[in-house]
């Protein structure tokens, strides 16, 4: 029968306050949506590093007669400097045990004309003019760059290639969006507590003299408190189903249906990882609306 | 039921303090007044006896309880012993008299049985049956006063606070009011009155404590108010 108080309460509520009720589930709904889709950038940024870091290695690429490296001097790599540099490569703390992959002049060879099977060029180009090199793999796919410097520069050596070089700028564009996107997300997340905690305030105005009553007679913190949580809790809800249907769409529309057919090589997030911000999500706008009401109301409730 | 020992209350930013040293023991089932002039801390006495205000110095005991060692959760509990009335009657003017008495026990989580039983009871008991759906604004000053008098008594109390509860009704009246509050006295509750009311004090012959800068200058029982102002 408590309950029945309350429930009536929270409709008064809600009535008396619908406007601002409204604005604070649009401000939930628009910062929930940005945070989680964040959150999946964050995911998507993780997958690809994972994708690309796994294929990529280190390729150093030895002198032939023609090569104008800076370890070169317009002579085949010989035995002797081959033997050095892999030495060079395998004392490497960063080398992946067995990481180191000799590609011969023949199998260069056969790996282009497999790549250009069907062009002309494949006929003018001839097995010698391909270039030795080592392939070797990272322990660390992070952590290139000394065994990059170690080996640059040696006898022999060419060109050091590391498709990270390239790839780094890239990440960290992406990460400098994920977070400018947080940021953005958490600024309208700290709005969106205020707004909360101004409407509570407001809520908790128009209701000062019940407020003092229910004191005065020994109503419970808990009991004072509780129409202005199921309020909040209530707005922060829906804000927070409606965020979560707004990435649902978005993954679904630009990630599955574009995207994943489109770019097929790589992986993208999927059900799972939408799944896992959608519960964030719905945790965050939880908080945000018990704490401030927790915080807001207790004001009124204290002497 | 209720004993101050050596209470001070100084509210912060005063250099004056509102009570100095006060000792007072009521007993269970006393009527008391409390008087003295505007601003000599009887409202401030009351106040702290519902613990809305802590003591600067010194205890007090309700009901056997250190109200300096209540946990702040406890509060509420301990309110439901006491109820209170005030001089501007403090009604929901959006409920009728009904339920305005109700509201006090559906916040406390009486039982609705129990509601339904109790509030007709004393709504007959303060004679306002037959006014049980009227909103407050539709009441002489009176009737709201008995109305908060209800609400203060539903409950059945230890101890009933009234602050001023005449001050804002007419001589007539008051006497109707104080009927009242003399009868709920008699079945057992403590009542403690601050008032401003010569000709109320002087008739009633109850236990009479004046205060003065915050001291306590009198305590008679059977007293009058004792000096023109
Ligand atoms: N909440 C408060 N904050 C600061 N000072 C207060 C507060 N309440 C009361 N006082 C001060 O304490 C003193 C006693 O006030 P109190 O209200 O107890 O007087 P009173 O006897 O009830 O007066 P009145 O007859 O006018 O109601 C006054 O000087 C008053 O200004
Ligand atoms: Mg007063």
């Amino acid at each position: 029968m408590r309950l029945n108080y309350i429930l009536s309460d929270l409709g008064i509520g809600l009535k008396r306050n619908l406007s601002m009720t409204i604005a604070v589930v649009v401000t939930i709904w628009v910062s929930l949506s940005l945070f989680g889709s964040a959150l999946l950038a964050r995911e998507q940024v993780e997958l690809m590093k994972g994708n690309w870091y796994d294929k990529i290695q280190i390729s150093i690429f030895l002198c032939t007669k023609d090569s104008g490296g800076r370890g070169c001097s317009g002579a085949e790599v010989s035995q002797e400097q081959k033997n050095r540099i892999r030495q060079v490569i395998e004392s490497s703390p960063d080398t992946a045990p067995d990481g180191v992959f000799g590609e011969s002049k023949k199998e260069a060879f056969d790996q282009f004309k497999k790549l250009y099977k069907d062009s002309p060029i494949v006929s003018t180009v001839t097995e010698d003019q391909m270039q030795e090199s080592f392939r070797v793999k990272l322990k660390d796919p992070q952590r290139y760059q000394n065994l990059v410097s170690a080996v640059a520069g040696l006898p022999g050596v060419d060109t050091v290639q590391d498709l990270r070089q390239y790839l780094d700028p890239l990440f960290k564009a992406l990460n400098g969006l994920q977070v400018g996107a947080l940021v953005a997300a958490g600024l309208l997340l700290v709005a969106a507590l205020m707004q909360i905690s101004n409407t509570i305030r407001l809520a908790a105005y128009a209701r000062r003299r019940e407020i003092g009553i229910m004191r005065l007679v020994g109503a419970s913190n808990f009991y004072i408190q509780l129409p202005f949580l199921l309020e909040a809790v209530l707005a922060a809800l829906i804000g927070a189903l409606l965020a979560c249907g707004t990435l649902w769409v978005g993954v679904y529309f630009v990630v599955m249906q574009r995207a994943q057919e489109t770019f097929r090589v790589w992986q993208w997030v999927g059900a799972t990882e939408t799944f896992r911000a959608t519960v964030i999500m719905v945790v965050v706008g939880l908080i945000l609306a018990v704490v401030p009401t927790f915080l807001t109301t207790r004001k009124y409730l204290k002497v | 039921m209720i004993r101050f020992e050596n209470v001070s209350k100084t509210f912060e930013g005063q250099s004056k303090a509102a009570l100095l040293n006060v000792n007072v023991e009521i007993e269970k089932g006393e009527f008391v007044f409390l008087v003295g002039t505007s601003g000599s801390g009887k409202s401030t006495f009351l106040r702290l006896v519902l613990r809305e205000h802590r003591t600067s110095k010194g205890h007090i005991m309700v009901a056997g309880k250190d109200l300096n060692r209540l946990a702040s959760w406890r509060i509420p509990q301990m309110r439901r012993q006491i109820g209170t009335v005030f001089q501007d009657f403090r009604l929901l003017p959006n409920k009728t008299v009904a339920e305005n008495v109700a509201f006090a026990l559906q916040v406390i989580g009486k039982p609705r049985a129990h509601i339904r039983k109790t509030v007709p009871e004393v709504l007959e008991l303060v004679g306002l049956d037959g006014k049980e759906d009227r909103l407050p604004d539709e009441l002489s000053g009176g009737e709201q006063q008995r109305v908060a008098i209800a609400r203060a008594f539903v409950n059945r109390p230890m101890i009933l606070i009234a602050d001023e509860p005449t001050g804002n009704l007419d001589p007539g009246t008051s006497v109707g009011i104080m009927k009242l509050l003399d009868r709920i006295n008699r079945t057992g509750t403590t009542v403690v009155m601050a008032t401003h009311d010569v000709s109320i004090v002087d008739q009633m012959r109850k236990r009479v404590i004046e205060l003065e800068n915050g001291h306590v200058v009198r305590d008679e029982s059977r007293g009058v108010y004792g000096y023109q102002h």
